[in-house]
């Protein structure tokens, strides 16, 4: 089972990052659960999502406690919450920022995907959105075939750009 | 169709391939996806059913009742909160005699507000008269919901059903769904009392003792009716879609020792640590009971039984384990957990078992 | 001019959203009402806004109620600070669904029985706390979640409801003219009896604009006549300045209506509807204002 826990602030879009990457593996044919835990639910409070992905189906309601993976992308979320919480000794971190940051001595990825979300004018209500373009950071690092990350935005949104800023993210980022 | 939902989407799902004529419904966390999804198939044209926003949840199990009791199928979701609001109406709809559906998000009770998984909500509506099931997966949500209509609305019932999803932990999380259509699995509504402007009739109006007595006992008679009528639409349902469930889900229980038994989504998580305590050596099994009303036969003899409760009844114990006392006659360990959310993981389920003290109550997470 | 105390009863780290209305509303009521008073509030965003145990943001003490209750459970406790001759004052703080929908009927009760209280419902015209479902405070047209088309039916007239009962005291208010809201609440605790404020709480997330526009959108909404601030002295109307202002040179509707997601995609039909209502409510207010009816 590969566990990876994602955080962020309300509206930024963390719980449907979660909810299209269980998606996302879905349609790879494997088993997925998403789940949001649910603090005080308000826009710009922080928020943590958790997505569980096995071959075999998944019984486990509790919590991640011990994530394969960290999904940071709201970096400021940091100054409040202690996101490598559990984190596994070989764990992964994948961040949100501009430029490289080696976050707490993990494996870390970093992606600007606020710069590209802008880049693709994938802004709303003045927010831009993070939870598309991730799926393609996400898909570059094998979590999920890029495939199956274009079939699952085009599910759940209608707007193209979802997926030219997923398709951008799955370009950016430097394994 | 094979899809990926919450389990509150999931039952939305269901109540669009149902069709109910009237859907009303008050929204509350963490049951507002029902409602929500069910305001866009209706708005959408997917879904053609008159759909009511009422102003409070008392009001929408009264809609309900209005509407159920001219002949049509009705609908309404409900949490914790506006259960309990609407608990007079509850009561109402069990003696009305009326086959509403309802889903309820299991939540705690405040003061202080708590929007996590708890069943003290359902279950203090045990004594209503309604059948009430726990699910504790997305695809169970979605297959409970359109059983419920055709049990509810059997003849040998007509009693209101509730079906029960834990609260974020089974409502908000996403797992795989397989939609079907249910052809003429639940057929068309036909109350045997109907308004009928053609032959009025007075509904609920005064009576007396001994005939209120007789209702009372009509409905005890129905529930116990029910009991077959479960049986055969799951059966039904088995065959047509090819999954299976049952007054109890059990787990590797044939030659355990010890069985935990819970319900909604700690039954599953409980099927984890029967894994986990075999592996050392146990013989250990789950067993997550679904149907609490009507309470089923439950053979527990010959092992050690803990419980879990994510519930309780004050100055009393957890509603669980004093059904089983009282119906199985076994005496547990009974184990309080769960309670506003509380977490509970495979790991804390296991040392239930391998702690455990018959006859005990133990508070988890609190010195006794 | 009005002296506004500096005393802050809203600490800070509150769970309000960025741009929130309510914490706007709140600050400058508790500067109103003082250190004496106990805040009812019923299920709403500030259940969650005061933070949680075992902390709260507010520096006077909250009684949190069901949603229904609020109205009713003030009447309590304003019997019984009467019985102990205190002079608490008693102020029910909620949304528009714990007023206008479920909270109806002990609103009503606590007036016709002339409870000696302030009710100050804040109005972001949906079901904030639960996720932006429609309230019968919703306006026609306005996209929420449980009416993704727009709503169809009209906008329940708090005021006109709340009137009905004769308060002594009635106004209404908006968060983007806080000065304006600090004096009515300030001239509504030194009447006896049941008074209420109706105050207009543009909401970002609700109404879906940038958090840091919601005194624009507050002065849109009074500017077009779309929300009028006036009060109700023992049935007496007089029409606040910014009003009057409107009521010579209004700004179109649409420039309110434009500003805000949840009105996208609104009918040509519904805007004339929010138009024509508008105006009919400001032509009676004036009348009413004159004296002629």
């Amino acid at each position: 089972m590969y566990e990876i826990r994602i955080h962020s602030r309300g509206g930024q879009g963390g719980v449907t990052a979660a909810r299209l990457l269980a998606l996302a593996a879905f349609r790879d044919g494997k088993h997925a659960t998403a789940c949001p835990f649910y603090g005080a639910e308000r826009r710009g409070a922080p928020v943590v999502s958790f997505v569980r992905i096995d071959d075999h189906p998944i019984r486990v309601y509790s919590q991640i406690r011990s994530p394969d993976l960290v999904v940071v992308l709201d970096s400021s979320v940091m100054e409040t919450v202690d996101v490598l919480q559990g984190l596994k000794e070989d764990g992964t971190v994948l961040i949100n920022a501009t430029h490289g940051t080696d976050v707490g001595g993990y494996r870390t990825y970093s992606i600007d995907l606020t710069g590209i979300a802008l880049r693709e004018n994938l802004v709303v209500a003045g927010s831009p959105i993070l939870n598309t373009p991730v799926l393609g950071a996400l898909a570059k690092m094998g979590i999920v075939s890029v495939e199956s990350v274009t079939s699952a935005i085009s599910e759940m949104f209608s707007d193209e750009r979802n997926v030219k800023a997923a398709r951008a993210a799955f370009q950016e980022l430097v394994i | 169709m094979l899809t990926i939902a919450t389990g509150n989407k999931a039952v939305a799902a269901a109540v669009r391939e149902i069709k109910p004529d009237v859907v009303a419904a008050y929204p509350i966390t963490p049951q507002t996806e029902i409602v929500e999804q069910i305001a866009e198939y209706v708005t959408s044209g997917e879904l053609d059913s008159r759909y009511i926003p009422v102003e409070s949840e008392h009001s929408a199990m009264a809609a309900c009742i209005g509407a159920s009791v001219t002949g049509a199928r009705s609908f309404t979701a409900t949490s914790s909160h506006g259960l309990f609001y609407m608990h007079e109406m509850v009561n109402w709809a069990a003696g009305g005699r009326l086959p509403i559906v309802m889903a309820n998000v299991n939540r705690a009770l405040g003061p202080g507000w708590n929007v996590w998984a708890e069943h003290t909500d359902s279950l203090q509506e045990r004594d209503t008269g309604w059948l009430q099931v726990y699910v504790s997966t997305v695809q169970e949500a979605y297959d409970a919901t359109l059983m419920a209509f055709r049990i509810a609305e059997h003849h040998d019932v007509l009693l209101p059903v509730m079906i029960n999803l834990d609260g974020f932990t089974l409502s908000h999380i996403m797992q795989s769904l397989e939609t079907v259509d249910p052809g003429d699995f639940v057929p068309p509504i036909n109350l045997p009392h109907a308004i009928d402007t053609a032959s009025p009739r007075g509904y609920g109006t005064l009576t007396g003792p001994n005939d209120y007595f007789r209702f009372r006992w009509d409905m005890e008679r129905s529930m116990r009716d029910s009991v077959a009528v479960i049986r055969e639409t799951e059966d039904e349902f088995a065959r047509r879609f090819g999954r299976r469930y049952g007054f109890t889900e059990n787990y590797r229980c044939e030659d355990a020792d010890v069985v935990v038994v819970s319900m909604g989504t700690l039954g599953k998580e409980a099927e984890v640590a029967v894994d986990q305590l075999r592996r050392e050596g146990m013989k250990a099994g789950a067993m997550r009971l679904r149907w609490l009303r009507p309470f089923p036969d439950l053979d527990l003899s010959d092992r050690d039984v803990v419980v879990i409760d994510r519930d309780y009844s004050f100055g009393f114990g957890g509603v669980l384990a004093q059904s089983l006392k009282a119906k199985c006659g076994v005496d547990p360990f009974s184990v309080i957990a769960g309670l506003g959310g509380q977490e509970v993981t495979y790991d804390d389920i296991a040392s239930f078992v391998r702690d455990r003290r018959i006859g005990e109550e133990h508070w988890f997470g609190v010195s006794d | 001019m009005t002296e506004i105390p500096k005393e802050e009863y809203i600490l800070k780290c509150t769970s309000a959203c960025a741009g929130c209305s309510s914490s706007l509303i709140l600050r400058y009521v508790l500067k109103a009402a003082g250190e004496d008073t106990v805040l009812v509030i019923p299920a709403c965003c500030t259940s969650v806004i005061q933070g949680i145990y075992p902390n709260t943001a507010m520096n006077v003490p909250i009684y949190n109620v069901a949603f229904a209750a609020a109205a009713a459970c003030a009447s309590g406790m304003s019997e019984a600070f009467a019985k102990a001759k205190k002079k608490t004052n008693v102020i029910v703080y909620a949304g528009d669904g714990g007023t206008v929908d479920i909270g109806i009927q002990a609103l009503s009760g606590a007036f016709e029985r002339n409870t000696n209280f302030l009710y100050i419902c804040y109005d972001n015209e949906a079901y904030g706390n639960t996720g932006m479902q429609r309230s019968g405070s919703t306006p026609t047209g306005a996209r929420t979640t449980t009416t993704p088309g727009g709503k169809m039916h009209a906008k329940k007239d708090l005021a006109g409801i709340v009137a009905a009962h004769n308060p002594p005291y009635l106004a209404t208010a908006c968060s983007a003219y806080p000065k304006d809201l600090f004096s009515k609440v300030k001239k509504a605790l030194s009447i006896q009896g049941p008074k209420f404020i109706h105050v207009l709480a543009p909401c970002p997330p609700g109404w879906r604009y940038p958090s840091e526009q919601t005194i624009e959108v507050g002065k849109l909404a009074v500017k077009s006549g779309m929300w009028i601030l006036y009060e109700r002295e023992y049935g007496k109307v007089t029409i606040n300045g910014p009003s009057k202002a409107a009521m010579i040179k209004p700004i179109p509707i649409e420039d309110y209506l434009s500003v805000q997601g949840r009105f996208r995609g609104i009918t040509r039909e519904a805007v004339d509807m929010l138009k024509s209502q508008a105006e009919k409510t400001a032509k009676h207010l004036k009348l009413e204002e004159e004296g002629i009816c």
